[in-house]
């Protein structure tokens, strides 16, 4: 461990009424990864946002590498202190080439006063392989990967001469092998001496790649722990206020009929020859690595996209749907994996959402009735427990546990005999789960038949009957509940048997 | 019964509130008018006044609909001058009957909307290009039909359409209020209004909501084509003539009536109440600048400084400007 990079003593921040940081303590060393944990709304992003100088505080000061204690006044300020922030949205110009990106903002000119591309060309290139990455600095953003985008993200940071680099979510749209890519980065990084804040809410990678990590709940500073000196139950403790004894709650019950069946369905080039049954009253995990090609089987499924051949049954019938509205007719519903892009109108309200797939229900002869909708709307938010000021709040406002539950609640509402989640528990806080986990079980357990597709390998084995781990377009090897185990899936998904 | 009381005020009181910003700034230049000019505040004026926004509002009330899917219709001026040429010179030229003239120009109108509308959802051109084409085509037919020549009418059973009254209350001024109504009805109370607003809020979650978005959008054209016909028709009857030259510009009062009233350039997001009070406030500022004897050249100019300061004001909101100004209001 090196000196202190950063201090952040008794740091206060209020909106309006409400208390968002409590005062806060925080501190990094240089070459360490120091985890910032907490559930949604606890205050990570207010405490980072502080920290880039983009919220003030009402209270608190930090020092940064030694300097004086301070506030920090303004985002260029925090970058002239060497603070680097990846936000967990990728916010670069996908028309602009990775060079371009890099030096946005302060272009080197040459002596005419012209941009000097040549010389930001190599400069970029020399930062790229100096991290390690195979990129070319004239790629277009846009034509690059997810993972790449990132990586690029953090090149950029770099470029500052940070000396804290601030993480939030990095690797939530990563695939397992781009994490691993990641986190060599990462080590590179605190070889170099930089001082990394990690957010993330999967406490496998705080324990593969953390040093520390502090806990904040309610704005309010709990505790800091030493990463080999604690456990996942321990710091789940710390982050929900109570011991979560059932995580995942799922009886399993006798199986019914045969719910869905998909046989020979090909996309080519997508999916290929996808066979397997669902039954009412199961719950079928779908796992893989990300680009496998699970969101793509399910897309077919309920006819959002084409498919070329194969066939599909439900109850029995035949089932080839043109388009979703078809498919919510014979009761399939999907939650679809972004929630924000494909889950929710997020600029109107959670009752406008959370009825959406279900408008007949709330049809009072020729018009909408006010009324029945909102008992509708009402029913969706007691019953999934959806933490919302009032059903006319706008969606976006909500935490995105209580967002993706109002997705839950919309396609329930549709009355479904198949409900497919995918990845309904991405990036949401552990409370939240939970209560998802408790959803699930309690459709499955009224009969419902469920796939499951998710990345969160403890998720799928603890909540599915079965699971089909996919991998580049084809069903590899469908697991029962007693062959489960990361390290098989794993070895099926990466199709290293 | 209570329930539903509470339901019908919530109604109005949400009406205001989301629109306070621009009825403060309705209210404020009805003020200043009626200490600059003693005429504003009459009777006869205020219902010209309404007469003369009858026509923008028509047009706007389509442009709500067509804004808050995240489209833009350029082509409604024009049809309004298409469907006005094409139906007075059925009548006096070609001879045919009124009705049959009158369905004819509505008609064209329609399928002008139609075509737009066909275009944008089948093939995924952008809105604001094939509403230009558009606009161009149905200039373009009014003049070609016309040789460029207004004709007049005066034919009593037809000119009473635009000129006529229900009681005290010119009937273009009634055509309005129905209107309006029933667009409220239409994007508050039926699954087509809510289909609207989530096309223009999130496609994409549309779509796998079961959304059948092309045909809302192949809709929502349509009408607002039928609308600016509507317009067209009750226009060349109250002036007496078929003229190709009129509506220039008309579409742009629209979309400014609607960016005051609250409807977001990007769709998903607007009110008819906020475009009905957009449109009021256009409409008042025109009569005012009249009143005053402002010529209809520095007009232009003052409209569109108005205009944009208004917007300003409005888009400020957020940011306490427009609340500190509704205080201030208060206090006064």
């Amino acid at each position: 461990m090196g000196a202190r990079v950063l201090e952040m003593r008794g740091i206060r921040k209020s909106f309006g009424g409400t208390q968002a940081l409590t005062g806060i303590d925080f501190d990094l060393e240089a070459g360490e990864v120091h985890a910032l944990l907490g559930e949604n709304g606890a205050g990570k992003s207010t405490l980072i946002k502080v920290l880039g100088g983009i919220y003030q505080p009402d209270d608190g000061l930090m020092r940064v590498c030694g300097g004086p204690a301070k506030r920090i006044g303004s985002v260029q300020e925090a970058q002239r202190l060497g603070i680097g922030i990846i936000h967990q949205e990728i916010v670069l110009v996908p028309h602009l080439s990775v060079a371009e990106n890099i030096f946005l903002g302060r272009e080197i000119l040459d002596r005419f006063g012209f941009k000097d591309d040549g010389l930001m060309r190599s400069r970029a290139q020399e930062m790229v392989e100096g991290l390690g990455l195979d990129l070319d600095a004239l790629a277009e953003v846009g034509s690059l990967s997810l993972a790449q985008q990132q990586m690029v993200e953090i090149v950029k940071a770099i470029s500052f001469n940070a000396r804290i680099l601030v993480m939030d979510e990095p690797t939530s749209s990563l695939s397992n092998d781009e994490v691993a890519k990641l986190f060599d980065i990462i080590r590179r990084l605190k070889a170099d001496g930089v001082g990394i804040i990690y957010i993330s809410h999967r406490m496998e990678e705080l324990f593969a790649i953390a040093d520390r990590v502090t806990v904040i709940r309610d704005g309010a500073y709990i505790g800091t722990r030493s990463i080999p000196e604690t456990s996942p139950e321990d710091l789940i403790g710390m982050m929900v206020g109570r011991s979560l004894k059932s995580y995942y709650s799922r009886t399993y019950c006798p199986r019914d009929e045969v719910m869905l069946s998909v046989e020979h369905l090909t996309k080519a080039g997508v999916f290929e020859d996808i066979c397997f049954q669902v039954r009412a009253g199961e719950v079928l995990g779908f796992a893989g690595l990300v680009g496998a090609g699970r969101s793509e089987i399910m897309a077919a499924i309920f006819g959002s996209e084409p498919y070329d051949s194969g066939t599909i049954r439900l109850g029995g019938r035949e089932a080839t749907f043109r388009n979703p509205a078809q498919a919510m007719a014979r009761g399939v519903a999907l939650v679809p994996e972004d929630r924000k892009r494909q889950g929710l109108v997020l600029c109107n309200s959670v009752g406008f959402n959370l009825t959406l797939a279900s408008l007949k229900r709330a049809m009072g002869g020729l018009f909408l009735s006010a009324r029945k909708k909102r008992k509708l709307v009402d029913s969706y938010v007691d019953d999934l427990r959806i933490k919302t000021p009032s059903s006319e709040a706008s969606v976006g406002s909500l935490s995105g546990g209580n967002q993706q539950k109002v997705v839950i609640g919309k396609w329930l509402a549709s009355g479904p005999k198949l409900l497919i989640l995918d990845e309904p528990t991405r990036g949401i806080d552990v409370g939240a789960k939970q209560e998802i986990y408790a959803i699930i079980n309690r459709l499955a357990k009224e009969g419902m038949a469920v796939i499951l597709v998710s990345s969160e390998l403890p998720e799928v084995i603890n909540m599915c009957d079965a699971v089909c781990v996919v991998r580049a377009g084809k069903i590899e090897k469908r697991l029962e509940r007693g062959e489960l185990s990361q390290e098989t899936i794993m070895r099926y998904a990466t199709g290293s048997v | 019964m209570k329930t539903d009381r509470t339901i019908k005020d919530n109604f109005l009181v949400a009406m205001v509130r989301g629109n306070a910003g621009i009825i403060v700034v309705l209210l404020l230049i009805g003020a200043l008018l009626s200490a600059l000019s003693p005429v504003f505040l009459t009777a006869d004026n205020l219902i010209s006044v309404l007469r003369q926004i009858s026509n923008n509002m028509d047009l706007a009330l389509g442009m709500t609909l067509v804004m808050i899917l995240g489209g833009i219709d350029l082509s409604v001026g024009s049809i309004v001058a298409m469907c006005g040429t094409l139906t007075v010179g059925f009548i006096v030229t070609n001879g045919l009957p009124i009705w049959l003239s009158i369905a004819l120009g509505l008609g064209a109108g329609t399928l002008c909307g139609f075509m737009n509308g066909f275009v944008v959802s089948r093939f995924k051109v952008p809105a604001f290009i094939v509403t230009l084409s558009m606009m161009n085509i149905a200039k373009g037919v009014a003049y070609v039909y016309s040789g460029g020549r207004s004709t007049r009418i005066m034919d009593e059973g037809f000119t009473a359409i635009g000129q006529g009254y229900l009681g005290f209350v010119p009937l273009p001024v009634v055509y309005m209020i129905a209107l309006i109504a029933a667009f409220i009805v239409l994007l508050n109370k039926t699954r087509f209004g809510t289909y609207i607003y989530a096309i223009g809020g999130n496609r994409e979650s549309a779509r796998l909501s079961g959304v059948p978005i092309k045909k809302v959008e192949l809709v929502v054209f349509t009408v607002t084509g039928l609308l600016a016909a509507f317009a067209g028709l009750v226009l060349c009857s109250r002036m007496f003539s078929g003229q190709p030259s009129v509506g220039q510009g008309y579409e742009l009062d629209a979309i400014a009536a609607c960016v005051l009233g609250g409807v977001s350039m990007a769709g998903g997001v607007g009110s008819i109440g906020g475009t009905v009070f957009g449109v009021m406030v256009i409409g008042v500022i025109s009569n005012g600048l009249n009143l005053m004897n402002v010529s209809s050249y520095w007009q232009l100019i003052a409209k569109g400084i108005i205009i944009l300061v208004a917007v300003l004001i409005d888009t400020q909101k957020g940011r306490g400007g427009m609340l500190k100004l509704a205080r201030a209001a208060k206090k006064r």
